[in-house]
């Protein structure tokens, strides 16, 4: 408790970067155009639920696969070797090396209807073979520009978040607390079921969040391999920003708005995650 | 990597970052000038050249369309002494009391500049602004895809080259088009026009293979789609990339647009600026970025220095009876803005 004072930095920063901006978003959603105190941004909102529909349904799918893919994995590695798992970590970050962007782009040229996927396919007859056998005529697989090819977008960006805090969880379990489980008759899928992924839930529960939270805020994905034309939240407050009208002050209604949906849904999240937690010691 | 050269690793990375930061601060004598372009819309040479004939250093930096410019200018991070708004962008700063009147006696070039490129709409009293380059949209396509010759916006309905069409992501050019193939003005301030022209634009969604800005290049190139709108001088880039595209100005008209040099009211640097203006005035400087960058100089001078082939293009240089077709944007009320971005947002979520 001595060492208090090591904090301050880190609170100052806090103070400045993140309250104030947030204070910021809070006062200018309630203001017009011309200053005044206003619920109006609130009224005009209200026309775009189908955007935050669209939003929060790819965002959940795409941390539902992440969870489904990520799981595994980070089980798998937690099992392995010191090296071993220092090798997968390093795999699993490299990607995150690259700027953002230039992956999202590197996605572009793989989905293309005349991109590597495709030419490929096309180059071993893979078309020629189906359509040969259904009789139909595809060129190409219609991947890009799809909401399909958004989830990818978040699912391949976002997948480290999900795999990291789960397999740093599933690591820490006391491997005597599996032992146990094995040494009082339980069979390997309810040792898993009822020890290992109740124990890991925490880490579950911080992985969704980490991946829910970026997915329901992009923009970029939803453009570069959306084709524009799935309009995300990220969007549709970037069109406040950047669009003809110039509106930050609707901008900051629909982030406030957003900021309080996800709120709510991580805290009902982790309620019942702890209601797990607890009912395990 | 183990952990302690991984800390070394991001210890080093991070005390980079302020470093290149404040590299930018030179000790040149004769101090800097902060210029903020569209981005691949300068030929880089010519600052190494400004900067030696000058010995004023340039910070140069980019944005991607005239409403992320009036933004950052507006949220008041800048900085900057030389912007390049278009003109209806131009007038909405002129309007809102954004941009400085600039001192022509320290901008000689400026008698270089085509009377034609002089009081326009934007700025009538040429009192804050100095033509960079000028240009109109058109239609890339690629002839493989494309079996005729078209004449009209309304290629880009045709359901026969659906999922092969590209759009325009951004609602003022978008909804131009709409708004010149239902026969309506640019600049119509008609509420149920704009509507019109949104509902067309719904119409054509479903035909539409991505909405898209600069990843037009790369799209049209690699032949991923047939057909798509943009800027005459980024088209005889793509053109010069696959020879299978062409392109052509629509018969019921398009945008002619004017790009041009002024100084925001909070810049520092206003002499220098001034000096950056007049260099970029010197046809020989406005020659050889348009050789670059291939749009359209303002300067009959600078023309005369291009390459035949440049020079002699009608993409660039449209005949005057393509020309008197052409309209230019002008600034729009804050509540048709508003009616803009509500409109685009419904075509986006349709």
């Amino acid at each position: 408790m001595k060492k208090k004072f090591l904090a301050i930095p880190y609170v100052i920063w806090m103070a400045i970067f993140v309250i104030v901006p947030l204070l910021l978003v809070v006062g200018y959603a309630f203001t017009t155009r011309d200053g005044g105190f206003s619920l109006e941004n609130f009224q005009t909102m209200t026309q775009y639920w189908p955007v935050f529909l669209t939003s929060f349904r790819l965002a959940l799918i795409a941390t539902l696969i992440c969870l489904l893919i990520g799981y595994p994995v980070a089980y798998w590695i937690s099992r392995e070797s010191a090296n071993v798992r220092r090798i997968a970590m390093v795999l699993i970050m490299l990607p995150m090396w690259m700027n953002f962007l230039l992956r999202t782009y590197a996605w572009m040229s793989l989905l293309e209807n005349t991109g590597i996927i495709n030419t490929f396919l096309q180059n071993i007859g893979f078309f020629n073979l189906i359509n040969g056998i259904f009789g139909t005529e595809i060129e190409y697989f219609h991947m890009i520009n799809t909401p399909g090819a958004v989830v990818l977008g978040m699912v391949y960006n976002y997948l480290p978040f999900m795999i990291m805090p789960i397999t740093t969880v599933i690591e820490k379990i006391d491997p005597s607390v599996v032992e146990a489980a094995e040494d009082l008759g339980a069979s390997g899928v309810q040792t898993f079921g009822r020890v290992i992924f109740p124990l890991s839930l925490p880490g579950v529960l911080s992985g969704i969040t980490m991946v829910f939270i970026p997915s329901v805020s992009t923009f970029a994905i939803s453009s570069l391999l959306g084709g524009g034309m799935t309009l995300l939240l990220g969007d549709l407050i970037q069109t406040q920003f950047y669009g003809s009208a110039y509106n930050p002050y609707l901008g900051s209604a629909i982030s406030l708005v957003m900021m309080v949906i996800v709120l709510v849904m991580m805290a009902i999240m982790n309620h019942f995650g702890e209601g797990e937690e607890t009912a395990i010691y | 990597m183990n952990k302690k050269q991984l800390i070394a690793f991001g210890t080093a990375l991070a005390l980079c970052l302020p470093l290149t930061a404040c590299g930018g601060s030179g000790s040149e004598s004769n101090g800097e000038v902060n210029v903020y372009n569209w981005g691949e819309y300068l030929d880089e040479d010519l600052l190494d050249q400004f900067e030696e004939e000058t010995g004023i250093k340039v910070n140069y930096s980019t944005y991607s369309d005239n409403e992320s410019l009036y933004a950052t200018l507006k949220s008041g991070s800048g900085g900057y002494d030389v912007i390049i708004p278009s003109d209806y962008m131009i007038s909405r700063m002129i309007e809102e009391d954004m941009l400085l009147e600039l001192d022509f006696d320290q901008i000689p070039n400026y008698e270089y500049i085509d009377e034609d490129y002089k009081g326009l709409e934007y700025d009538p009293d040429n009192a804050y602004s100095v033509p960079y380059m000028w240009g109109v949209v058109g239609i890339v396509y690629n002839t493989t895809m494309v079996d005729y010759e078209p004449t009209s916006w309304d290629i880009l309905w045709d359901e026969d080259l659906s999922g092969q069409i590209l759009m325009f992501d951004n609602s003022r050019d978008a909804i131009g088009i709409a708004l010149k193939l239902l026969g309506y003005s640019y600049n119509t301030t008609n509420e149920d026009e704009i509507v019109a022209a949104v509902d067309k634009l719904i119409e054509q969604k479903p035909l539409v293979q991505a909405y898209v800005m600069d990843q037009i290049f790369d799209k049209m190139e690699a032949g991923e789609a047939a057909v798509g709108p943009y800027y005459a001088g980024d088209a005889i880039t793509m053109m010069e990339e696959n020879p299978d595209l062409s392109f052509f100005i629509p018969d019921e008209g398009t945008n002619y647009y004017v790009d041009a040099m002024c100084i925001p009211k909070d810049a520092d640097n206003v002499e220098n600026a001034l000096a950056f203006i007049n260099f970029m005035c010197d046809p020989e400087s406005s020659a050889a970025n348009a050789e670059y960058i291939y749009y359209s100089t303002p300067e009959s001078a600078a023309k005369e220095l291009l390459s035949d082939e440049l020079k002699n293009s009608d993409i660039a240089y449209p005949s005057q009876e393509i020309m008197s077709l052409t309209e230019v944007y002008t600034n729009l009320p804050q509540d048709i803005l508003d009616l803009y971005d509500s409109e685009w947002l419904r075509l986006k979520a349709s």
